[in-house]
């Protein structure tokens, strides 16, 4: 398709960030449902969430027939009833204490650097500064220099540092100031640090943590919108593990520093700011677990990271419609936790995936393999697969919008899967 | 004409009868000295040896030209040099008859880094080098037979048999390969310094690696970081003059690679001369240990080609790799000394020769009889984990069986 009559079409429905009412007077249905879509969606601590009309040319809508327009398909109930959503097992309501997701990492670190003397942090800005999302901040003050190290700007050498060092016995965790960045360290990923355990036949073990914020942002640039794990994930001998809440956060951290293996922990440069109340007791999450969000009997939507929250998004409309979808962060996203899946999928026997990789080779890819080949039999309707477009994430905030999978197109696919 | 040559070979005859004549009356002498070889071996009064080849130093000064052995040492050098030598050679013709596959780099002409390293270090200084690694797994304790196994991809390899030529690993020696990636592991080397200098454990590390590999952006990274922190490792550029086809004055602009640390002080060592590199890494060692990064420029020579792919006589002509195993072969060299020192005799040298020449032999038919790796090998080691679980792919497939 011509690429600027697509652009047409995709700018024709599509609202302008600040004024939601200006575009859109063509229609006097869309200019409706834009009012109506600005008070709809609450907004997520600490980010806006735009809001986004898309045309029928949108190209995941494509899998599953042509999106209605919204003047005539969606019907968006304004007061849409808040759904109960179980976070997996988290602290009840009065204990506890609240933090944002970049605290809870924090507070898992510092337990972790506390209780074992060769834990140590390798990155930029990680000691001084504090880390450039935080993370790291006031650690340097407690623990000293060495073990917050502040590197030069080397990523393949400071992450090769960290494996000659993790091979001679200390627990490093290197911190990629933005994911894309380690994309400078992929060697040292991935022929040191996958494949040393194997190709030395067992004598060294790797117990280092990669981890870093990634995914798309608030308008970073395509180099800064960064995607890894889908090329991370054929990678033999790493571990891949994504959180999404606080409270997973502190404990896949935790779980990640005390993992024999290497492990590659991907954080979002936008759920930085989550709130969560968490336990005050330790508490350590097992790596290659899936969490269940939702329970449900209709549809098993699989997601991590921040697409979690556009799920729970659009499970807060799909609900108001009669739906009952169950919701799974995955959280592993090497090896797949294929038992919860399973159990998931042998009940409602439809799965939706909603990722924010990139379509091609995405980790949507492969868990869509690997379910059709372990439950085949299970299934009622084709595997979705709602991932990010295969382009370069462009700096315009409505183009950026439209590389990522939004709310209504979850809501649509799910709608298009449970007529099956 | 037959009388011509019945003269000659009359000749040639008594030529041989007077050698042998002045050959017993010059063993006389030797004989009644007060060294056999038993003793010899054993011998440790220090002796002193000029070394031949001055020091280029770079933002430091040179160490002494006299360097102190013992006859023990110098027979050991000739003993571990001329097994390297030997176990090269073997792998050679193991390659050439399709025991060995794959990449194959040699490491003879050489040995006189690994031996001369060796001797001025213990086993808590850790070693990372990068393909061309059998003979410093020999040196970090490995043995023929381990290595002979790898090489042939056996059980009894020391990385199992799922390594090869490039992974060789030694972990309770301190030696951490064994890379395949030209350069990469010399941050790995500033790594293993990091964590001395961390634990606080008194040792320092040799990060080595080739001409071609002083090229890579990543060791400047390492040498960066070693200076900013005073990690104490000690960056050896293995200078072999080739980078696989490729000549050092084609591939760098600056072919003085002990300098190219620029703030780091380095020293430039003749590479075939073993107590030349034993100075030069006991005067490394000393200042990595109180002040902090050092580089060492070897000057060294390989007669094989890059690998056993390379014929090695592309780039290079026969009579440069000839003239230099003439005049600069490290084994001849300690051969010379010995004798001229009247340490060994010929007759004793040969007895090594022979003891090294059978020793791998022996080596390469027992790895010739040690079994394939089982198939669920395979799988194992991909993670750590306990209980059962060896390997578990994205769909979490756990094999434990025999693949088909």
């Amino acid at each position: 398709m011509e690429s600027t009559a697509l652009l047409q079409k995709l700018t024709a429905g599509m609202a302008f960030r600040g004024n939601p009412a200006t575009l859109l007077s063509s229609s006097s249905a869309s200019s409706h449902f834009a009012r109506v879509q600005a008070s709809a969606w609450p907004i997520m601590q600490g980010s806006r969430l735009r809001r986004l009309n898309v045309e029928a040319t949108d190209l995941n809508a494509n899998a599953f027939g042509t999106m209605p327009h919204s003047s005539t398909g969606l019907k968006i109930i304004t007061k849409a009833v808040a759904v109960k959503t179980e976070r997996g097992s988290t602290a009840t309501a009065q204990q506890g204490h609240e933090l944002l997701l970049f605290e809870a990492l924090r507070e898992g670190l510092d337990e972790e650097m506390e209780r074992d003397p060769t834990v140590c942090v390798i990155g930029e800005d990680v000691g001084h500064y504090g880390g450039s999302y935080k993370v790291t901040k006031g650690m340097a003050e407690k623990y000293g220099d060495l073990r917050l190290l502040d590197t030069p700007i080397a990523e393949n050498s400071f992450t090769g540092m960290a494996i000659g060092a993790a091979m001679s016995g200390l627990r490093p965790i290197v911190e990629g100031m933005n994911m894309g960045f380690l994309l400078l360290a992929f060697n040292q990923i991935a022929n040191n640090c996958g494949m040393l355990h194997y190709t030395s036949g067992g004598q060294f073990t790797i117990p280092i943590v990669i981890r870093g914020p990634g995914g798309v942002g608030r308008q970073l640039g395509a180099e800064h919108s960064q995607r890894l794990e889908s090329y991370f994930q054929s990678v033999p001998g790493l571990q891949m593990v994504a959180c999404s809440t606080p409270y997973n956060a502190k404990g896949l951290m935790k779980a990640a520093i005390r993992s024999e293996n290497p492990v590659i922990l991907f954080e979002h440069v936008l759920l930085y700011n989550l709130k969560e109340r968490i336990p005050d007791e330790e508490y350590v999450l097992c790596l290659e677990e899936a969490e269940l969000v939702r329970p449900g009997e209709d549809i098993t939507i699989l997601t991590y990271s921040r697409m979690r929250h556009h799920v729970l998004q659009a499970v807060k409309t799909l609900v108001s419609k009669g739906y009952d979808p169950e919701v799974i962060d995955i959280r592993s996203l090497k090896p797949f936790d294929l038992f919860t899946i399973g159990n998931s999928v042998k009940k409602t026997h439809k799965v939706l995936i909603v990722e924010e990789c990139m379509r091609t080779g995405g980790i949507g890819a492969s868990l869509r393999a690997a379910i059709m080949e372990n439950f085949f039999d299970e299934l009622d309707a084709p595997i979705g697969c709602l991932s990010s477009q295969d382009v370069p994430t462009p700096y315009a905030g409505p183009l950026e919008d439209l590389t990522v999978v939004q709310p209504p197109q979850i809501v649509f696919a799910v709608e298009q899967l449970c007529k099956h | 004409m037959a009388s011509q040559l019945l003269r000659r070979a009359g000749k040639l005859i008594n030529v041989s009868a007077s050698a042998t004549k002045n050959l017993a009356s010059s063993l006389a002498p030797i004989s009644q000295a007060n060294r056999s070889f038993a003793s010899a071996a054993e011998d440790t009064n220090p002796i002193t040896i000029e070394i031949a080849v001055p020091y280029k130093a770079h933002k430091c000064e040179p160490p002494s030209l006299l360097a102190t052995t013992t006859p023990q040492e110098l027979v050991q050098f000739f003993k571990t040099m001329f097994l390297m030598r030997r176990m090269e050679i073997a792998a050679d013709s193991l390659y050439k008859s399709k025991f060995i596959r794959g990449f194959c780099h040699l490491y003879d002409g050489q040995e006189a880094v690994c031996v001369g390293m060796e001797a001025a270090l213990t086993k808590t200084d850790c070693i990372v080098t990068a393909y061309r690694d059998h003979c410093i797994h020999l040196g970090r304790g490995g043995t023929v037979k381990e290595i002979m196994s790898e090489l042939m991809g056996r059980k009894d390899g020391c990385s199992l048999g799922k390594g090869g030529s490039m992974h060789m690993y030694k972990k309770e020696n301190n030696f951490y390969g064994g890379n395949g990636i030209v350069g990469a592991q010399t941050p790995l080397g500033a790594g293993l310094a990091f964590a001395q200098k961390y634990s606080k454990v008194e040792g320092v590390t040799l990060a080595m690696y080739g001409d071609g590999a002083a090229n890579q952006g990543q060791l400047f990274e390492a040498m960066n970081i070693a200076a900013l922190w005073d990690l104490p490792v000690i960056f050896v550029c293995e200078n072999n003059h080739y980078g696989m086809g490729t000549a050092e004055w084609r591939s760098a602009k600056s072919p003085e690679y002990y300098r190219r640390g620029d703030y780091v002080p380095g020293l430039k060592v003749d590479g075939m001369d073993a107590l030349a590199v034993k100075q030069a890494v006991k005067y490394a060692k000393e200042y990595a240990l109180t002040k902090g990064a050092f580089v060492l420029e070897m000057d060294t020579y390989r007669y094989h080609g890059h690998s056993m792919s390379d014929p090695g006589s592309t780039y290079r002509t026969r009579d440069e790799i000839s003239g230099v195993r003439q005049e600069r072969d490290p084994i001849e060299r300690i051969r010379k000394l010995l004798l001229a020192k009247e340490i060994v005799t010929v007759a004793d040298l040969k007895n090594m020769e022979k003891e090294a020449k059978k020793e791998v032999d022996d080596a390469v038919a027992q790895a010739k009889e040690s079994p394939q790796p089982d198939p669920s090998e395979l799988l194992s080691h991909i993670y750590v984990k306990g209980l059962g679980t060896e390997v578990f792919g994205p769909d979490r497939k756990e094999f434990t069986a025999v693949l088909p």
